[in-house]
């Protein structure tokens, strides 16, 4: 069996209610351990003390925050291609998680920047572009909600998406050219020599893996109730027309 | 096809310029936020000549946006759109004249504009040449992206204020570059990289834009 058979809204209805429990459960033992274990049995850092500690949220919301723009555009792409409801709904249900996830790690990086930098914001490339990336989420959800045709929205959301993802991408490199950053590079990597230290990595990793399967969860959630949503709508519509 | 995409453009120029087309406005505009600004931050010269390449630059920005949320509106209401939709030009390149048309009529009188206004702020003549070289090589990117989101917001009523959210993230880049090879100018350092970045970004936006806009078109038709 093809794995488009799942864009079958009913399959997709079936299938999401038997995983959700379940990837509810483990996104939040795994968030539980990785954060537990982050924060308590961790060593603080020699010059950070235990403000290094916030990495174990900031650096996976941060990475969800981007990934998820990532899976918008593919759900988009797929819509177009192959008009799948479920596709497009999916895109829909990412966005506002997108969006939350995208201020939770400015906010960290604020409470972090703020004993550590001395100051919360400064106008670095990258917390620029998390900005940035922040208003391109906000564009996405004003548009689907502005547009009264679901059918209509979900297209022209979906040309927002690959329209922005040119555009977010772009001037991720754009702002890089503005600004000299204060932000330290990519440490994290699982082939590198140069990575953070073991007792940081496990737990991170563990904490990643958390808040992965907590965006999982949370968008066939949101994606369950936008489809009852369109069933409530096709049968008040049929009911006003019969 | 060739006299189709003139006669297009003749129509989009006499209409902005006639009596309620508003080719003139974003000018306006320009110049008012222009003014504006040295009444909010004082007269001090060196602070005006230090803030001027990027103030002129998000200035132009939201004067090429105000008349965006027009550039389909007016033609999909009276059915004028459903008509050129079925005519042999394809829609896009509807698009491409009708941005352009909004280029001519808004972000060429920029560029003409604003070495006056830059004069004001005491922008060295360096910067000058550059500020005008930049806005030429900017300007049409921001009328074809607009493109974009006017495409994408023309069904939408009171479409203005979300066409603004979804347009000026878009800009970005082309106000990084542009503002940015001024400001080197200005400051006698070499302005090259920037602008052919600039450059690109508008290269790109232009072969892009008009296949976005037609697709949004195309799906507010349907």
């Amino acid at each position: 069996m093809s794995v488009w058979s799942y864009a079958n809204p009913a399959r997709f209805m079936r299938l999401s209610a038997r995983l959700l429990p379940w990837t509810a459960a483990l996104a939040a033992g795994f968030i539980a351990i990785g954060l537990i274990w982050g924060f308590f049995f961790t060593p603080d850092d020699f010059r950070q003390g235990a403000s290094v500690k916030i990495i174990f949220i900031h650096v996976p919301t941060a990475m969800m925050a981007i990934n998820i723009y990532a899976m918008m555009f593919v759900a988009s792409l797929i819509w177009l291609i192959r008009r799948h409801h479920v596709s497009a709904l999916a895109a829909r249900a990412a966005a506002p998680i997108g969006a939350t996830l995208t201020v939770v790690a400015i906010a960290t990086g604020a409470l972090w920047g703020q004993p550590i930098w001395g100051t919360a914001w400064a106008w670095d490339p990258r917390l620029t572009s998390f900005f940035i990336l922040f208003l391109f989420y906000l564009g996405y959800i004003a548009l689907w909600s502005a547009i009264e045709d679901p059918d209509k929205a979900a297209d022209l959301t979906a040309v927002l998406a690959l329209v922005g993802s040119v555009f977010a991408l772009l001037s991720r490199y754009a702002v890089n050219f503005w600004s000299q950053g204060l932000h330290q590079g990519a440490t994290l990597s699982l082939d590198r020599a140069q990575n953070i230290a073991n007792v940081f990595f496990w737990p991170l990793l563990t904490s990643i893996a958390g808040f992965f399967l907590m965006f999982l969860a949370l968008v066939l959630l949101r994606t369950r109730t936008e489809i009852r949503l369109r069933r409530i709508r096709a049968l008040q519509l049929a009911r006003a027309a019969g | 096809m060739d006299g189709s995409l003139r006669s297009l453009l003749g129509r989009e120029l006499i209409l902005a310029v006639r009596a309620g087309g508003g080719a003139g406005l974003g000018l306006a505009f320009f110049l008012i936020a222009v003014l504006l600004v040295p009444l909010g931050i004082g007269p001090e010269l060196a602070l005006l000549s230090r803030v001027a390449p990027g103030l002129l630059w998000v200035a132009a920005l939201l004067a090429a946006l105000l008349s965006l949320d027009r550039m389909f509106q007016a033609d999909l209401e009276d059915g004028t759109l459903e008509v050129m939709a079925t005519a042999a030009l394809p829609l896009e390149g509807l698009a491409a004249i009708k941005a352009l048309a909004h280029w001519l009529t808004t972000g060429l009188p920029l560029v003409l504009a604003a070495p006056v206004l830059a004069l004001t702020l005491g922008l060295p003549p360096a910067g000058i040449a550059w500020l005008v070289g930049s806005l030429a090589l900017g300007t049409p990117a921001l009328s074809f992206i607009g493109a974009i989101g006017a495409a994408l917001t023309v069904g939408v009523r009171r479409g203005g204020l979300i066409l603004s959210l979804l347009v000026l993230p878009l800009y970005v880049p082309t106000l990084i570059f542009g503002a940015r090879s001024v400001d080197l100018a200005a400051n006698g350092r070499d302005p090259q990289s920037a602008a052919l970045l600039l450059a690109a970004v508008t290269l790109g936006t232009l072969g892009i834009a008009p296949l976005a806009a037609a697709a949004a078109l195309r799906i507010n038709l349907r």
